[in-house]
């Protein structure tokens, strides 16, 4: 599912007339590629796929009349914790998993290793049709 | 982390949820590349979770470098080689 989603996303992009820049349709593919764990069937229930859904809609909005957007936004999210005694805990990790911030730190961990596996997944394909395609 | 196991003052209902947690702590760390390898031993949980961070970052760079030499591949789709035509046929559909 995430194969396919990425395949036929990567078809549009080549299709593209006029032929995009190079650093544009780079970043349209690590958008096919975010978009593709997203959706998979597997991911789309997860908290990390519907935040990095979002997160992705917003760059798109945001981009006409910019090439490359780096914009640091500073958002103050407290945590949910159930218990006061447990308090928020891998803060980097929270960071680096899409959602991360709002979750209990047990969803945090489930949700991680789900995010790394489908990352896994999407690096395997890429890796695997750029083997396919430039021997 | 590991002190807190120690501690007989926590309720019953605490006590699960850190059974949890190791569980699911032990399964990230399943998931990090030298796993195989370090199979046998104990590693705390912060640790886990600190190179759980890099192997994500280097996930994160790896779709990055891949989509930029994907980008040269569809790019490169411009030559007549047999590679470009394959690949223009497969993706054409």
């Amino acid at each position: 599912m995430q194969a396919l989603h990425f395949l036929q996303a990567l078809a549009r992009i080549a299709r593209a007339a006029p032929k995009p820049a190079h650093s544009a349709r780079t970043r349209q593919i690590r958008h096919a590629a975010y978009a593709s764990m997203a959706h998979s069937s597997r991911s789309s229930r997860r908290t990390w796929s519907r935040a990095l859904l979002h997160r992705l809609r917003q760059r798109q909005q945001q981009r006409p009349g910019r090439l490359l957007t780096v914009r640091r936004r500073v958002r103050i999210v407290t945590p949910i914790t159930s218990r006061p005694e447990e308090p928020a805990r891998a803060e980097t990790l929270r960071q680096l998993v899409p959602g991360g911030r709002g979750m209990e730190y047990c969803n945090l961990l489930e949700e991680t290793a789900d995010y790394v596996q489908c990352l896994r997944a999407q690096v395997q394909l890429m890796q695997t049709l750029l083997d396919a395609f430039s021997s | 982390m590991s002190s807190r196991r120690s501690h007989s003052r926590h309720s019953s209902a605490s006590r699960i949820t850190e059974e949890e947690i190791n569980e699911l702590v032990s399964k990230l760390q399943m998931m990090l590349p030298d796993a195989p390898i370090r199979r046998n031993s104990r590693v705390s949980a912060r640790k886990v979770l600190q190179e759980t961070c890099s192997y994500i970052r280097s996930l994160h760079q790896e779709v990055d470098d891949l989509s930029e030499k994907l980008s040269e591949l569809l790019a490169s789709t411009d030559t007549d080689s047999a590679e470009a035509a394959i690949l223009r046929s497969l993706l054409m559909q």
